[in-house]
């Protein structure tokens, strides 16, 4: 997603005033908006919240703590909707994003911190309530965690939120000292006024600060002042994540609460026609069979009883219009609707003049396949729907569409529905959406007591939302010297914006799909990018980690080797003279290719490859070396460099771009959804494999130092890795795969 | 009723023979840091000790545990290797979205329990069949052979 697409959005999937006016002490949130911009609105500050310790501390010592409504109370100072201080001087953080991973409970409360000056080993967490008058990211137009926007969103309000508080604390105490505010700092969680020796800590200013008029305008330190950002921070959700005590949103136990086991139609549209649960209900600890529109669920005292009964039952579906789909409607469909003029998102020059004036023209398909999420926490959503209300626990990164859910199928009001965040165990878009919780508040409508509805791997594989097929046509025509003269490129797929975000999708252009593809580092004077919007019937389509530039990149920096080859020129050098016009993309170019000591000897059997990418506000190149034996391809080393701006916290840049990396080789060497007779045809890790650690490279990951603003740094290494990969396959074999995953293609050739 | 040792404790519950040992911990006796992830043992994340052997717990029926001494994720940091282990985690930050971790850890747990020098290929075997999704690996194999050293 890039920056805005949602912004016309903002507000038309959400209820206005939701969560409105329950229990919060007022004055905290009437000072929040001067920080963040968005109009006051009521905070409700629940969700369970999450102690960060300290590193140091033993393991078993972390827990979840208290629901923060219970926290959440008079005499507690919150400046805003981030930060909440209690008299005793405890230190409670609202999180604006949700952690599923990337780190942003850990570099979040780092920009917090550095400004309103507290020790990071002492502050707690907690998830952030469905608010988006409170939580809206300008980014994404709603309060949406994803397309690796959190750090160029939270970069400067959360800085803010931590001036303004610790200058309203300042003040309360220069004020009861009766000393200029201007010769008082703060430190440590204190308030300090060194020519008298006198200190006193927050707790004891939070009922004086409170009273105080916002301060506008709060100076920010300049980034050479920095203590914590740009430092490496250990997680501070790591002791609970290596204990066993994190909890996610399978791990909710409630009193009382049932589970549900989930049979959903196979095939994409198809309704229940009938059940027989006789033998079923014979099954000890089997409870009730519920039957809801396009889905049968189980309830048992236990996951296991839930199973076994759902595999007794007898079901019967209406398959519906879509139960002979196969691949080759799919693609067909895709081929033929490519032959059809699409909506322009880039024109520069003129390229039918520029194809008529160039030397050679190299044309070529790309095809993308279907991907599944196949995030490590199968999809789980626990509900407990009353008529007097509803609560939802799960991990999401949408909590106030999940709240909308909600209030959808149960009728109730936004401030009867109650959403409880958790960390989430593996999102990559998976859990932008809310299929789960629409189908589990229908189970929970039926069932008097708390219920949690699991889904086997099976069912998380074969009733995802995938990331869509894409048919890439794209030419080229070359000058004398074996530059691009002319660039023309027909995207072909499904519109992800169109449902997800449908202002987003104007004049049948997607953003999201021709992303990367409308905004290259290279100078091409004459380019025609074009989007044909083609629908995969009723196979549902969702983003899926690294969004359009993971489609675009793969196709746009193969065809840019394509080209190369053609001109005969070397890979790297061909890149260089296109990048004359983007300093930072040729500087990570340079760093990379300097990194992978490109140009040496490859062993026999080896090739070497490379990607350029500018997407998410960062720059990105990477070397990949594979070896190709048999057909077979092994990924030998991988050497990437990136240019993110400032960095908030290296440990996390580092990780995130080793796991995106890792997450890239998967979908390239192995992933593909297919579809037979309208089902998926894969089901669980045995055939839609994963990366494991026998066949992961070392990643050498080098951060070039920048004092621009942040990009986002969650999906770079996902994006860019697919085209590397295929480009040293060419690099080896002379074989170029326009086709992803490389799969079964080299040993068949 | 079936009686398990887990953790130096003992639980009697009312678990069907057939009942992986997986939702008899997670459902019957409540602890829920061991995960599912596949059911049918191929990602690791259900990863537990049988008498300090690491074993898949989603295909183990409770009938097959018998009187063997259950180590899970909550308790692992009281052996001498799963104390290491999860130190050298936290010290290296392995973790990322984290479900995956609790079946790593003990996996790592096992290995270093029956051996202190794990090489590369020791890792490899050892790990294989632990999936992360994040791809935490390379922060893993570091994190190893730091716990191997006790570093």
């Amino acid at each position: 997603m890039s920056q805005g697409l949602l912004d016309a959005q903002n507000g038309a999937t959400s209820s206005p005033e939701a969560n409105g006016k329950r229990g919060v002490s007022r004055r905290t949130f009437l000072k929040l908006s001067v920080t963040v911009g968005a109009a006051a609105g009521g905070g409700l500050l629940l969700g369970f919240s999450m102690p960060a310790v300290s590193q140091d501390q033993k393991a078993g010592k972390s827990v979840i703590g208290g629901d923060a409504n219970e926290a959440a109370q008079n005499g507690v100072f919150a400046p805003n909707a981030f930060i909440q201080i209690d008299t005793a001087g405890k230190v409670t953080l609202v999180i604006p994003k949700v952690e599923m991973g990337q780190g942003v409970y850990t570099s979040i409360p780092m920009l917090i911190a550095e400004e309103l000056e507290v020790p990071l080993d002492t502050v707690t967490l907690d998830h952030a309530p469905p608010d988006e008058k409170l939580f809206t990211d300008p980014l994404l137009g709603g309060q949406l965690t994803g397309g690796s926007t959190s750090i160029r969103y939270a970069w400067e309000p959360m800085r803010k939120a931590g001036a303004t508080a610790r200058m309203l604390l300042i003040g309360a105490a220069a004020q009861q000292w009766q000393v200029d505010a201007a010769s008082c700092h703060a430190k440590s969680g204190q308030v300090i006024h060194a020519a008298s020796n006198r200190s006193i800590g927050y707790g004891q200013l939070v009922d004086a600060a409170a009273k105080l008029p916002v301060p506008q305008n709060v100076p920010l330190k300049d980034p050479k002042d920095f203590k914590i950002i740009g430092t490496a921070v250990k997680r501070l959700d790591s002791p609970e994540k290596v204990d066993g005590t994190a909890t996610f949103g399978l791990d909710v136990r409630l009193p009382d609460m049932v589970y549900a086991a989930i049979a959903n139609c196979p095939v994409f549209g198809g309704k229940l026609a009938s059940v027989d649960d006789t033998n079923a209900k014979k099954i000890p600890g089997v409870r009730q069979v519920v039957k809801i529109d396009n889905a049968v669920a189980v309830i048992g005292d236990h996951t296991w009883a839930a199973k076994r009964g759902l595999q007794a039952l007898d079901i019967k579906w209406n398959e519906g219009a879509d139960a002979k789909l196969s691949m080759k409607q799919i693609v067909d469909d895709l081929a033929n609707a490519s032959q059809r003029n699409g909506a322009v998102a880039r024109k520069d020059g003129d390229v039918v003049h520029a194809f008529s004036n160039a030397k050679t023209r190299v044309d070529a398909v790309y095809q993308q396949p279907f991907l599944a999420h196949a995030t490590m926490e199968p999809i789980n959503c626990t509900v407990h729907v009353r008529p007097d209300g509803c609560e939802i626990w799960l991990g999401s990164q949408v909590p106030t569409r999940v709240r909308d859910a909600a209030m959808a199928v149960t009728g109730l009001p936004a401030d009867k529905i109650v959403v409880h965040n958790h960390l989430i165990g593996g999102g990559f878009g998976r859990r932008l959406e809310f299929d789960m919780v629409t189908q589990a508040v229908k189970i929970g409508k039926q069932v008097s007591t708390p219920v949690k509805v699991l889904w086997t791997r099976e069912e998380d594989i074969q009733h995802d939302m995938y990331r869509p097929y894409y048919y890439d046509k794209i030419s080229a025509g070359l000058d004398a010297n074996g530059k691009p003269l002319a660039w023309q490129h027909r995207i072909v797929g499904s519109s992800i914006m169109a449902r997800f975000a449908p202002p987003a999708f104007k004049d049948g252009l997607d953003p999201d799909a021709v992303e990367v593809a409308s905004d290259l580092p290279y100078d091409l004077p004459n380019q025609l990018v074009d989007y044909v919007r083609q629908e995969p019937h009723a196979i549902p389509t969702a983003f899926w980690r690294g969004v359009g530039p993971t489609r675009g990149t793969f196709v746009v920096e193969s065809f840019i080797d394509e080209l190369a080859a053609e001109a005969k020129v070397d890979p790297v050098k061909y890149r260089r003279d296109l990048l004359g016009k983007t300093p930072r993309a040729l500087n990570v170019l340079n760093t990379a290719a300097q990194a992978a000591n490109w140009g040496s000897a490859v062993p026999k059997g080896q090739g070497r490859g490379v990607s350029v990418m500018h997407a998410f506000g960062s720059y990105f190149a990477i070397v990949v070396d594979v070896a190709v034996d048999q057909g077979e391809v092994a990924v030998k080393r991988v050497v990437c460099a990136v240019d993110c701006g400032m960095v908030v916290n290296p440990n996390t840049v580092e990780a995130q771009v080793q796991g995106g990396i890792i997450f890239g080789i998967t979908a390239a060497l192995y992933s593909e959804i297919t579809i037979k007779d309208g089902r998926v045809e894969q089901n669980n890790f045995t055939d839609y494999r994963m990366l494991r650690i026998d066949e992961t490279p070392p990643i050498d990951v080098h951060i070039v130092k920048s004092s621009e603003a942040p990009g986002g740094i969650g999906e770079p290494g996902t994006a860019a890795l697919a085209p590397a990969l295929t480009n040293a396959i060419f690099a080896a074999t002379g074989k170029r795969l326009r086709q992803l995953p490389v799969g079964s293609q080299l040993k068949t050739a | 009723m079936t009686t398990f040792n887990i953790n130096g404790e003992t639980h009697t519950v009312d678990a069907p023979p057939d009942m992986p040992l997986l939702w008899v911990l997670r459902d019957l006796v409540g602890l829920t840091g061991t995960k599912f992830g596949c059911g049918i043992a191929q990602c690791g994340a259900c990863t537990v000790h049988l008498d300090g052997v690491a074993v898949r717990s989603c295909v183990l029926p409770a009938a097959a545990v018998g009187d063997k001494k259950i180590t899970t994720i909550e308790a692992v940091g009281n052996t001498p290797a799963g104390q290491k282990v999860q130190q050298a985690w936290r010290q290296l930050d392995v973790v990322q979205c984290g479900y995956c971790q609790s079946g790593q850890v003990m996996s790592a747990a096992s290995l270093i329990a029956s051996n202190p020098n794990p090489t590369d290929a020791d890792i490899d075997a050892a790990m294989a069949g632990n999936i992360c999704r994040c791809g935490t690996y390379n922060r893993i194999r570091v994190a190893i052979k730091h716990a191997a050293k006790g570093v």
